[in-house]
């Protein structure tokens, strides 16, 4: 049983603030995954949980006790670093060991523990061999392998298959969710990778310059962003932006892009929900597969000209000109023959995203 | 894999390897040389034109350890089958071993000047490399105010010949009554060798990855005991680099040694040359002192060469 919590902690390096008011709760067993771009504090807030980086201020709680002053040795939590920092002269069985060899235990115990990890992750037979003659992969295991031997309270993880290849990456990232189904502890996860973190997180905390953006389900972050930076940051291809002018027509709403004369239609119930907003300045946000294309002219559609098209294998993304504004659009691979083709597209009103654009805020309509 | 090589290099081949051979020759000559004569009769050692093909014998080592007077007549048959055989060497040459009133052979000067020399020259060399060691982990690893401009001020320290304070530090030694002594010596080389040590394992710490440390860290460990099970052993090649050159350069110092000691503490650097034999120079002791002399350093360098080359040429390339 291990929660993790931090409480308005600041961290500055010289004058720049690497970390403002961070609030966040662990739960027992959780998955978190610290998603940001480089320099957004995510690391820092990772080392400052491990102890190899002090806090200007705040608290930093594992179990309720304050855990800020502690030295890094008494937290009782394992790091996996992205170099792996497996010890070069120790072989894979001492490399394991390591851990146990600080604490009381017999050197049979240890033994038992080193080979059960080992067995665990199938590195039985690289036991004796030396870092230097493992591949990416392996060294990785034997990394998490010295995290895990001591049963820590908590697994903090600093992009650690960031270094291996795409192909490896993924195999690997199924391979953490699977020993952290089975194993069941509470683990930080800093990645800048979206995908690492949509496939692995319980939870995903976004971070932009030091400052907490949003925590939230892997649905939750991608159906509802809380900003601009959030819905631009997670989930590829990037969600489409663009200023937006509400109207209200006879019958329904009417929201035009890129300014061109002609809006897309949108339920009634939006100027109500955009709450006095809808004359203000308005960033609409749109994923392409929120953007529905038809070769036929239908109602409700606008004609649009198509100009690149991007042929991802299972699905094409076509970038369709609105007035002077371009929409990515996401389509049938072959949909689109080719650029400068009149197709007809729409909005399709439940995906649609709109921030106040001033603040970058989401101001939560759902239609 | 057989490489296919074409005829120029080849021939640049051949060219290198007859340098190379030229180079090595000119370098081992003066060994060479000091290694003959050591094993010279006395007169064959001054020759001209020099001797280069002669039957070896073993008497400029007799004479380098024991103490000789010139005898006024030759030994009688009884003395000479008395004496043991590497006596009966130094009769050949006109002299004889001198005793005591109990009949104990009289030691030179020499094995306790090569004592004087292995003690000052390992001593300092741990406290060096040791120290060294820690204050470049410090430089290393931790924001120190300043830093720049103390390590400039570390390494300031060399730049005056260390002559020019041998007449200072000759006084201040006195004073405190540190002249011929053994801590004085040692003293002065480390306190030599210490910016170059500093500079050097810096260059090698600064070449550990730091998630090492951190990593023990965070695996239970403090960081005196990550220090020491992780750093040292990866610095061990440095270490070893570093300590071949403090070695070397304390082993070798000549003129503060002259300077400083005389007796008790004397190195064998400044006692070798003032061995000149009863009479003349003796060409054959000194170069036998100075063979075993280099014997040591030899053999320290050789069973480090393979750490002292890449200590050389460490820190020449930044990352």
């Amino acid at each position: 049983m291990t929660q993790i919590e931090l409480r308005g902690v600041q961290k500055f390096f010289g004058a720049v603030q690497v970390i403002q008011d961070l609030n966040l709760k662990i739960d027992d067993n959780e998955f978190i995954v610290l998603l940001g771009q480089s320099g957004c504090g995510k690391t820092t807030t990772l080392r400052a949980i491990a102890g190899l980086e002090t806090i200007d201020q705040g608290d930093i709680l594992i179990d309720g006790k304050p855990v800020q002053h502690l030295k890094a040795a008494d937290r009782d939590i394992a790091m996996v670093f992205q170099s792996f920092s497996l010890y070069p002269h120790m072989n894979v069985y001492e490399n394991i060991a390591f851990p146990l060899r600080a604490t009381r235990k017999s050197r049979s115990e240890i033994d038992t523990e080193v080979r059960s990890v080992a067995k665990t992750l199938q590195i039985t037979d690289l036991i004796n061999k030396r870092p230097s003659a493992l591949s990416g992969g392996d060294m990785q295991r034997v990394a998490i392998g010295r995290a895990l031997v001591r049963r820590p309270k908590a697994m903090l993880m600093d992009e650690p298959i960031g270094a291996l290849d795409a192909k490896l990456r993924e195999e690997m990232r199924a391979e953490i969710k699977r020993l952290h189904i089975k194993q069941g502890s509470t683990s930080i996860y800093v990645t800048h990778d979206q995908i690492e973190a949509m496939s692995l997180a319980d939870r995903i905390v976004i971070m932009h310059e030091g400052v907490l953006q949003q925590v939230g389900t892997p649905d939750e972050v991608y159906s509802h962003p809380a900003n601009l930076f959030v819905a631009q940051f997670v989930g590829s291809p990037v969600m489409n932006v663009a200023e937006a002018i509400v109207a209200e027509n006879a019958s329904a709403a009417s929201v035009s892009v890129g300014g061109a004369a002609a809006g897309f239609e949108f339920p009634r119930a939006l100027l109500s929900k955009l709450n006095g907003h809808a004359g203000g300045q308005l960033t609409l946000g749109i994923r392409p597969e929120g953007v529905l294309v038809r070769r036929e002219a239908t109602d409700g559609f606008l004609p649009v000209e198509t100009q690149i098209v991007e042929p991802l294998g299972s699905f094409d993304i076509v970038d369709l000109k609105v007035g002077s504004k371009m929409l990515r659009a996401r389509t049938k691979s072959g949909f689109i023959g080719g650029p400068g083709e009149k197709v007809y597209a729409r909005i399709d009103p439940s995906q649609t995203h709109f921030f106040d654009a001033a603040s970058g805020k989401s101001l939560g309509v759902r239609l | 894999m057989a490489a296919v090589r074409t005829s120029s290099e080849v021939t640049f081949n051949r060219i290198a390897i007859v340098v190379v051979l030229l180079v090595t020759i000119i370098f081992l000559a003066p060994i060479y040389w000091i290694a003959s004569t050591a094993f010279k009769p006395r007169n064959l050692a001054t020759t001209i034109p020099p001797t280069v093909v002669f039957q070896p014998e073993i008497s400029p080592f007799v004479k380098l350890f024991t103490k000789r007077s010139q005898m006024r007549n030759p030994p009688t048959p009884e003395e000479y089958a008395a004496a043991p055989w590497w006596e009966r060497v130094v009769f050949d040459g006109g002299e004889k071993i001198v005793r005591d009133g109990k009949g104990e052979v009289q030691w030179s000067g020499y094995p306790s000047r090569f004592m004087n020399s292995l003690i000052v020259a390992i001593t300092s060399t741990v406290l060096a490399v040791g120290m060294g060691t820690f204050t470049a982990y410090g430089f290393s690893r931790f924001r120190v105010k300043g830093e720049a401009d103390l390590l400039f001020f570390i390494l300031s320290t060399r730049m005056l010949p260390p002559v020019v304070v041998a007449i200072p530090m000759f006084l201040m030694y006195r004073a405190v009554g540190l002249n011929d002594s053994h801590l004085g010596l040692i003293i002065l080389y480390t306190a030599f060798n210490l910016s170059f040590s500093v500079w050097l394992m810096k260059g090698f710490i600064d070449e550990i990855p730091k998630e090492y440390e951190e990593a023990a860290l965070v695996d239970g460990y403090t960081r005196m005991e990550a220090f020491f099970k992780i750093v040292l052993p990866e610095a061990a090649t440095g270490i070893a680099a570093t300590a071949v050159f403090c070695f070397i350069t304390a082993w070798n110092e000549y003129a503060f040694a002259l300077i400083m000691t005389n007796r008790r503490a004397q190195t064998a650097p400044p006692f070798i040359p003032s061995q000149v034999g009863s009479g003349l120079p003796d060409w054959t002791v000194i170069a036998a002192g100075t063979f075993l002399f280099l014997l040591p350093v030899a053999i320290f360098t050789f069973l480090l060469r393979n750490h002292l080359l890449r200590g050389m040429s460490f820190g020449a390339i930044r990352k």
